[in-house]
């Protein structure tokens, strides 16, 4: 028998889960709403003057051709910075699994770049290829003849924010890798070895689907981090440049909000993201649920 | 035993509340400021000596971080009705300020508090930033530069360069030449400049006379636009970008770090930076360098005033009348000439007042450090005009964004110089369109 509890009185369940309500609606809904409808509004920043505008603010986002060179530098740099960060994870998760000696301090010393906080990230890769004084760019220049300026050119730019980015985010799908692997049955991989399948046959053919399920999990989350959370890495590597080609979605939001004080176009630009958020998250539960299941 | 203690602690907190009453407490004025470092130190000096003169009122400064994180700040403790007395606003979000609605003139504040000051005995060049269309002043100026030329004297030893003039601007076409030769002998870069749009856009059309922006570069009307695709603005950057192929210039950065580090370095000849950068360069340069003016063109025969950058003290609404004395007391006390002294000798920001620049003459400290009075030299060589006295547009801060980008667009060889401008001018055109519906 199922054994159930039950509140006698219906008012307590309510007590109870209203601290959590009221911290959702003051800290999530209710900047949602302003957003919302600053979104439609033109104001100054001192809130004297505010006049309603319908989507004036969207159509002058979406004729921009800024805003949509924006969304695609946003969606390239997501892509790159999650493509790189999942490979390098998956990599070194494999490797770590088959380590003989010493594998909890491997495993350890690998997940602590994930303590790092994104604009120490930045100003750390910074110092490594800054034109003027990072090592690694006079390596790059002077050893390999490479014409790396990512103050000029927007590639180098962009290669550079997307290598800070991922090298956190590496450590953060090495745990996940990391324990996508242990799940994954021994009995099968010995079956295969002893069917005669070598280590990168049964990789592909027994680990790499069984892990499916994390691979699109990390893809969800890394493409979200990229989006959302390495703001601090623009901030402090490029400020969005050069010439704008490192300026994300979330970047310009600051930017304009921020810094410029344009309340209304950075607000119908928050909408832009919110609408976006919900989509991809939307799109995980299904997946998830639906498609990527590995049964045995 | 009990009842006993109960009395005596009921007679302390009597006695307390007495004493409150009798020495009343002095009124707090607050000041929100984006000073640090060493400028902090210099401002916490000038409220120090403010509170110990007096005992009426105490001003209590905050530094809010960087100028827009303060401005940041300052708006939402307004609309929070929370504002401090007093908020340091940089000089491109004089416009946002002044329209704001949330702002005591401070021209009005000093009238209403019975100071009479002779604003013609303040540097025309950095009021001429703050006041409005009837030439009244809305903020107090409290920091302000202008950029000048740094030269490494070394380099130009070696390159058997003559020291240039510390009062006549050199020629676009002698620095050319001088740059030419830095590079054959040896220079790594020729020049370099920070703050490219305030320092090769803004600075350089207020020192040729040329519009930036229409309507008097913005000051009689939100339906200016801007003015900056000109062919001497557009011939300046075809000219920068040419010297960038034979290294006698190149690109550093929006801000003043990678410039900096390249002149400091060593490895930059010449830099054009704001005159507030004077500190970290003596600081940190192991060679001998000066300053010059800005070079300018052959053709311009009377140059015109360079503009200030930096930022001024708004006074914000809202707050009891017996406050504002205080305020005005404060504002009449950081003009007075002992202060303005301090003030530019630590920090290197212009005086204000012409008083406390004859001052500091007299003492003889431009005689001990010449390069301090380039600066001074050059934004007042002559009456600002209307093309010379300031900007002041909507949406400032994204407007130089564009212009910035754009340049940088220039120096990859993305676009054309007149494309660049072009574009930079209907960008930011419809930027102030925006501002202009915000605010109509």
């Amino acid at each position: 028998m199922i054994k159930r509890s039950h509140f006698t009185s219906q008012t307590l369940a309510y007590l109870l889960i209203l601290p959590q309500i009221l911290v959702t609606l003051t800290f999530f809904y209710w900047p949602a709403v302003q957003g919302l409808l600053q979104s439609v509004m033109l104001s100054d920043p001192f809130g004297q003057r505010s006049s309603f505008v319908w989507f004036y603010n969207f159509i002058n986002i979406f004729t921009d051709p800024l805003y949509l060179k924006s969304i695609g530098i946003t969606l390239g740099f997501s892509l790159a910075t999650a493509v790189t960060s999942i490979t390098f994870g998956l990599f070194l998760a494999s490797l770590a699994n088959r380590a003989l000696r010493g594998k909890a301090l491997i495993r350890t010393m690998l997940i602590w770049p994930y303590a790092v906080a994104p604009a120490i990230s930045g100003i750390l890769w910074l110092f490594l290829l800054h034109p003027s004084f990072g090592v690694l760019a006079f390596f790059l220049k002077d050893r390999l003849g490479i014409d790396w300026n990512p103050l000029l050119s927007g590639t180098d730019a962009l290669i550079m924010v997307v290598m800070a980015s991922a090298w956190k985010e590496v450590s953060y799908n090495f745990v996940f890798f990391m324990a996508g692997l242990q799940a994954v049955p021994h009995s099968l991989i010995e079956a295969a070895a002893m069917d005669g399948a070598g280590p990168f046959r049964r990789f592909w053919t027994i680990t790499f689907p069984l892990l499916s399920p994390t691979l699109f999990f990390l893809m969800v989350m890394n493409i979200i981090y990229a989006f959302f959370e390495t703001f601090g890495v623009i901030h402090t590597v490029t400020q969005g440049g050069p010439g704008g080609a490192t300026n994300t979605l979330v970047y310009k939001v600051y930017q304009d909000g921020f810094i410029g004080l344009n309340l209304g176009s950075s607000a119908a630009q928050s909408v832009v993201l919110m609408i976006l958020i919900v989509t991809i998250t939307v799109l995980q539960f299904r997946f998830v649920e639906r498609k990527v299941h590995y049964s045995l | 035993m009990m009842k006993k203690l109960m009395m005596l602690m009921v007679l302390v907190v009597l006695a307390v509340f007495a004493a409150d009453q009798v020495f009343a407490k002095p009124i707090e004025i607050h000041w929100w400021h984006a000073m640090r470092g060493a400028r902090g130190e210099t401002l916490k000096k000038i409220v120090d000596a403010f509170n110990a003169s007096q005992k009426d009122y105490v001003v209590v400064e905050t530094n809010k971080g960087d100028y827009d994180e303060t401005v940041n700040a300052g708006v939402a403790a307004y609309r929070a009705k929370k504002q401090p007395h007093i908020l340091q606003s940089f000089e491109v979000g004089t416009l946002t300020m002044m329209l704001s609605g949330a702002i005591y003139p401070v021209y009005k504040l000093m009238a209403d508090q019975g100071y009479k000051v002779d604003w013609s005995g303040y540097l025309q060049p950095v009021l001429s930033y703050y006041v409005d269309d009837k030439n009244n002043l809305l903020s107090m100026p409290f920091n302000s530069s202008t950029p000048v030329m740094y030269y490494n004297v070394d380099l130009f030893k070696k390159a058997g360069i003559d020291m240039p003039s510390k009062t006549e601007p050199l020629t676009w076409d002698q620095l050319g030449d001088i740059t030419a030769k830095l590079v054959a002998a040896g220079a790594k870069k020729g020049m370099v400049t920070t703050w490219q749009s305030w320092i090769q856009v803004e600075n350089y059309s207020a020192i040729h006379d040329l519009p930036f922006a229409s309507k008097a570069n913005g000051y009689e009307g939100l339906d200016c636009e801007l003015k900056i695709n000109n062919p001497q603005v557009v011939n300046h950057l075809t000219r920068l970008k040419s010297w960038m192929a034979d290294g006698r210039f190149s690109y550093e950065g929006q801000k003043y770090q990678g410039a900096q580090a390249a002149f400091v370095g060593g490895d930059a000849a010449i830099m054009m930076e704001s005159i507030s950068g004077i500190g970290n360069v003596s600081k940190n340069a192991q060679f001998a360098w000066d300053l010059a003016p800005l070079p300018v063109e052959a053709s311009m025969k009377n140059p015109q005033n360079s503009i200030i950058g930096g930022a001024s003290l708004w006074v914000m609404k809202g707050h009891p009348k017996k406050d504002y004395k205080g305020v005005a007391a404060f504002m009449n006390f950081l003009a007075q000439t002992d202060m303005q002294e301090l003030w530019h000798m630590e920090t290197g920001y212009l005086p204000i007042t012409i008083k406390a620049y004859e001052a500091l003459k007299e003492k003889g400290y431009f005689k001990e450090n010449p390069y301090q009075e380039v600066g001074i030299n050059q934004m007042t060589r002559r009456n600002p005009t209307k093309n010379s006295r300031g900007l002041r547009l909507g949406y400032f801060v994204q407007i130089r964004n564009i212009i910035n980008e754009e340049m940088e667009l220039i120096w990859n060889g993305s676009k054309t110089p007149q494309q660049a401008m072009d574009d930079a001018v209907s960008r930011s055109n419809e930027k102030l369109r925006e501002f202009e519906k915000t605010y109509k």
